[in-house]
């Protein structure tokens, strides 16, 4: 049988080697930090400064714009310079609070925690609320509104997502090895909100040095362990991970929770230890910066708010002009035109390529191979809904099961025509969306 | 700011098979029965594969000129299509008549249905089928040098016995590239390798069709003859490299079993009790008639869909 996966998927060419064993080296920024308000999804934030304000390292700049939202903190001391429109790495422009960094980093206090076993589940919660936690891995939601289902006691699994099946990405996994105890901290403080729970850290096994590690360390915790998963693309997809883990699926308009699983990924985890033992808010996190076309690709861990420029000089510059800049992994990233973007609470990395090799491509004629149909973790028949897509067919395309696609691009990857499978479908995707909303 | 990079949907990166590098997959995996068709039958048979490749390409190009579509020729499907034409030719056809298949195949079954991926049958097959109207007499003549006697199929309905290590291996009258079947697995086995293709469509296609002659075909459990159906026709070619073609295929999982399916039984029909002792070709190309209804009726629910039609269910009940 093997190790525990999904069916479908795929097997991208991995380039971990370029940055994984480069330890997480830390970076200070020297230019202005921008902060998004729309950094999660739900709400937007509202700023709690204005423009002329000293801000010090850790101050709440925005809050949440409602219950499924999340606050800011700045991550640096400073005046506020402007609450304008900035471009983000999907190439929206944001409102967005800019800060000027005055360079001294000065702190407010933070009040940690010396027992969290004491704390009561809606402290915890709140703790997880108000320092900003949302799901770093890419996605954004807020993690409080995650940890706050309907029936907790119901909540069977907690899996912490530590597949880290994008290529090239290697964050996840320097964190594991870095900063493991974090990561189980974390862990048990969310598993102290969960009863009937049990904690699973689903580890792909291109990753044994982190499997064993994390095997080790929570050989004493009896509610803990870890899972070790095939390596295949999407392995790290929410739903591909649940059904890897516990042999449950769910579809779209299902939550993990409906399954009896949270799923949260590693960098997440460690924001929620960092809010509730340290009662540190969200101010950094750990990006790869990597790419055939960066001199020293590595491991960075930043302020929020930092501009990308400022990361790919840490990473020692470019040694080869980049033809294409991806803010996420090469699967499911977003192509940025310019450098000049900040990161944000899930910029989980900046990959840098030379050559752009999708560019060159022209489709082709489609001749029905199947291999977008094997490749589909989610079982559909993308070729198909991508026509019916191309037709504008929205009845068709719903008939097929086209909402069901998670976007991992795995159809278009496999396609031997070289056919935008994954792009047709998600244009049409969206389109029903918004038409199902207005309705 | 002058020097922008390149934006574009996500996935940024892709497999390396290509449509011209899986045609050329096929091309090799069917290198081994078309040598040994040279080797069994001679130069002619050289010569009928070279007419029928050349007639095809040429085809194409001259339509796509015709019609100012886009050149495809690269792409080696009408190679693919060329060299299997050859395989179901009699090494006795004249190189005219071949040529003649070669340009049917192509224009009239491939491009005027719009070209790659849009046609409905197999254009090789097609074009068999069209010569075998055609050119009756040409397209069932298998007297050769070597091989006197009728086909194997032929030969059992007229119930003389065959010998079974001459079928496997291959030396035995037919057409070019159909009799050996150890050469057609050969092939066969380097597709599934290379992932070209599965076994769903073939297995089912060759069970299906065993299950068929062991119950129907009138000789009980007796190997000899299943041997015989099996390795004695067009069935071995027919279903590893026929049947299994993408574009006339069903693309949906559950659907290319159904195919196999409806393949072997109407293959069992025709053999059985139709009037030519071969039915590989008409059962084939009347199964891909059939794939757009068997796909609108197996298509897979979605990951982590349960059945909806729980209601409608009941309601039949």
């Amino acid at each position: 049988m093997g190790l525990k996966t999904f069916k479908g998927g795929v097997h991208p060419y991995e380039g971990k080697e370029l940055a994984k064993d480069r330890p997480i080296a830390e970076v200070l920024p020297k230019g202005d930090l921008v902060y998004p308000l729309s950094q999660h999804i739900g709400a937007p934030a509202t700023p709690v400064v204005a423009a002329g304000d000293q801000v010090l390292k850790g101050q709440k700049i925005a809050e949440a714009g409602g219950f499924v939202s999340s606050p800011i903190y700045s991550s640096v001391s400073g005046t506020v310079k402007a609450i304008e429109p900035r471009r983000v790495a999907v190439g929206d422009m944001v409102k967005s609070i800019v800060i000027e960094n005055d360079g001294a980093f000065t702190e407010v206090e933070y009040s940690p925690c010396d027992d969290v076993t004491k704390l009561s589940k809606e402290e915890i919660i709140g703790k997880v609320k108000e320092a900003g936690v949302v799901g770093m891995g890419g996605a954004g939601f807020p993690t409080h509104v995650k940890l706050s289902p309907k029936e907790p006691d119901k909540i069977e699994y907690i899996i912490a997502n530590c597949a880290e099946c994008e290529p090239y990405l290697t964050a996840d996994y320097r964190r594991m090895l870095e900063n493991p105890n974090e990561l189980i901290e974390g862990m048990k403080i969310i598993l102290q909100l969960f009863p009937n729970a049990k904690g699973v850290l689903g580890i792909e096994n291109n990753k044994p040095d982190c499997i064993e590690k994390l095997q080790d360390l929570t050989k004493n915790e009896s509610r803990i362990e870890v899972c070790p998963l095939q390596t295949k693309y999407p392995q790290g997809g929410e739903r591909q991970l649940i059904y890897a883990v516990t042999g449950r699926s769910i579809n779209s308009k299902m939550l993990p929770a409906d399954a009896g699983c949270i799923v949260d990924n590693v960098e997440t985890i460690i924001s929620v230890y960092n809010a509730v033992k340290l009662g540190m808010p969200v101010m950094k996190r750990v990006s790869t910066i990597t790419g055939d076309a960066v001199t020293n690709p590595g491991n960075f861990l930043y302020s929020i708010g930092t501009n990308y420029a400022e990361l790919v000089d840490a990473a020692g510059g470019f040694k080869e002009q980049p033809e294409k800049m991806i803010s996420g992994g090469p699967m499911m990233g977003f192509s940025m035109f310019s450098l000049d973007i900040p990161t944000t609470k899930t910029s989980s990395s900046l990959l840098c390529l030379t050559k752009d090799e999708v560019a060159a491509f022209a489709p082709s004629a489609c001749i029905n191979c199947g291999r977008c149909v094997e490749a589909c973790p989610e079982q559909l028949i993308p070729s198909r809904l991508a026509k019916f897509a191309n037709n504008g067919l929205s009845a068709e395309f719903e008939k097929w099961y086209g909402l069901e696609c998670i976007e991992c691009g795995s159809c278009s990857f496999a396609c031997p025509a070289r056919r935008q499978l994954a792009q047709s479908i998600k244009t049409m995707k969206k389109q029903v969306l918004a038409a199902k909303r207005k309705k | 700011m002058s020097d922008l990079y390149h934006v574009s949907s996500s996935p940024h990166v892709r497999a390396k098979d290509t449509t011209g590098r899986i045609m050329l997959y096929v091309v090799i995996a069917l290198l081994p029965t078309s040598l040994f068709g040279i080797y069994n039958f001679g130069a002619k048979a050289l010569l009928l594969m070279a007419v029928t490749i050349a007639s095809c390409v040429a085809s194409e190009w001259v339509y796509n000129k015709i019609v100012h579509k886009e050149q495809t020729i690269t792409d080696f499907s009408a190679v693919v299509t060329g060299l299997l034409l050859a395989l179901n030719l009699p090494v006795t056809l004249p190189w005219w008549e071949a040529v003649l298949g070669g340009v049917f195949a192509i224009i009239v079954v491939k491009c005027l249905f719009g070209g790659l991926g849009q046609n409905f049958m197999n254009p090789a097959l097609g074009a068999r089928c069209f010569l075998l109207i055609a050119f009756a007499a040409h397209m069932t003549n298998y007297v050769t040098d070597t091989y006197t006697g009728a086909t194997p199929l032929a030969a059992m309905r007229n119930g003389e016995a065959v010998n079974t290590m001459d079928l496997l291996i291959g030396r035995t009258a037919g057409t070019i590239g159909e009799t050996s079947a150890i050469a057609i697995l050969l092939g066969a086995i380097f597709l599934i390798l290379m992932g070209v293709i599965d076994l769903r469509i073939p297995a089912s296609y060759i069970i299906t069709f065993a299950l068929f002659t062991l119950i129907f075909g009138g000789h009980g459990m007796d190997w000899n003859y299943l041997t015989a159906q099996l390795c004695g026709g067009g069935l071995m070619l027919g279903a590893f490299f026929m049947a299994t073609d993408y574009v006339t295929s069903p693309i949906t999982p559950i659907g290319k079993i159904v195919f196999g399916i409806c393949c072997g039984i109407l293959t069992g029909l025709f053999r059985t009790f139709g009037a030519n002792a071969e039915g590989v070709s008409f059962a084939i190309i009347l199964s891909n008639l059939l794939v757009p209804m068997i796909e609108k009726f197996t298509v897979p629910r979605a990951f982590g869909v349960v059945k909806e039609a729980k209601n409608r269910e009941g309601g039949k009940q």
